[in-house]
């Protein structure tokens, strides 16, 4: 154990304990509009991808609709079936339906944008930057909190934040603050950070199987060389788990604004 | 004052397994009870599926903010 691994030798493996400084990328363009600093870098480019791939996916799936779909129509349909009748229907009845093109829409885009985690090459998902799920999470939370006040008008609705139905006066001085943690502030900050710190956490995962793989190998060590092997293993593995984990993260991303939007509809909330 | 005990390393790292330790016995709660009701009435297992992502994505919430927490303090 005198001589220590030159880990400093090589650049990728002089990386190895991977950080937060894996998520800044280099800044391809930048300018400036209305005094705001743009800086289009690697994730800015994958976001409009992702968002022009759904655009051409779906209308694409749209054009030239038959009553026998090809292959392209029965993916489209099968997306927006997937989300109307697994999770619009199921959390809110047939008032749902309102809602299902909103939801397939945020399903879809967020799938896409954590799909770039494991696509080869590009393999850094667009959400594991806190400002994309932020702006998805506001998105859903003016859209509930719009959804209950034009249903039940601001009183009727706020009230029913302030006094939980059927709740007897004495308790209320604990009630009201927790509902309004839970229902006004807790909500959207767990959807951002939910979706977020998953993809983060992903991604560092795999960094950490990869980048540890690759100073293994660099080691001097013959059994730290062996050992990389099982390294760059439990990264294919995890790639595989990440799949999994992509696709529940937009499911559940999904199914909780249709959870809040059901809250926000429901007569008693 | 006399010293009881020292870490090394990365505090981060000891707060975010403590963290995770709530969150992983409530996840594992969710999903037992998730078998345990489509064991016995298996037609209830698709309708409870919701309810089931809902609640794991709830408690997971807990243990992922221990995580971001352990980045926003290094």
């Amino acid at each position: 154990m005198t001589a220590r691994p030159a880990l400093e030798s090589t650049t990728l493996a002089s990386e190895f304990p991977p950080g937060l400084k894996d998520f800044n990328f280099k800044v391809l363009w930048e300018f400036q509009l209305l005094g705001i600093n743009f800086e289009i870098t690697k994730l800015t480019v994958l976001l409009w991808v992702s968002v022009l791939a759904l655009v051409v996916f779906f209308s694409l799936a749209v054009r030239n609709q038959k009553m026998v779909p090809g292959r392209l129509q029965f993916a489209g349909e099968s997306a927006y079936g997937f989300v109307r009748d697994g999770m619009a229907k199921p959390m809110m009845g047939e008032e749902g339906v309102r809602f299902a093109p909103y939801l397939t829409t945020l399903f879809c885009f967020i799938i896409v944008s954590n799909w770039w985690a494991i696509i080869p090459v590009v393999q850094i998902p667009t959400t594991a930057k806190i400002s994309l799920p932020v702006v998805l999470a506001l998105i859903s939370y003016v859209l509930f909190n719009w959804v209950g006040i034009r249903k039940h008008g601001v009183k009727k609705y706020f009230g029913g934040i302030f006094w939980p139905a059927g709740a007897p006066w004495w308790i209320l001085w604990l009630l009201t603050p927790i509902e309004i943690i839970s229902t006004l502030i807790a909500r959207p900050v767990t959807l951002a950070v939910r979706l977020f710190a998953n993809m983060f956490a992903g991604h560092m995962l795999l960094l950490v199987f990869t980048f540890g793989g690759v100073a293994l190998l660099n080691s001097d060590n013959f059994v730290n060389k062996t050992f990389s092997i099982f390294s760059f293993g439990m990264a294919i593995v995890m790639t595989i788990f990440e799949f999994m984990v992509q696709i529940i993260q937009a499911y559940v991303f999904t199914i909780l604004t249709a959870s809040y939007l059901q809250g926000a509809l429901a007569e008693e909330h | 004052m006399t010293e009881l005990a020292e870490i090394n390393g990365s505090l981060s790292a000891i707060g975010y397994g403590l963290a995770a330790i709530g969150p992983g016995v409530g996840v594992g709660m969710v999903f037992a009870a998730y078998i345990k009701s489509s064991a016995r009435q298996p037609a209830s297992a698709k309708m409870n599926l919701p309810y089931l992502f809902l609640g794991m994505a709830l408690i997971e919430a807990l243990a992922l903010f221990g995580l971001a927490m352990g980045f926003a303090y290094t």
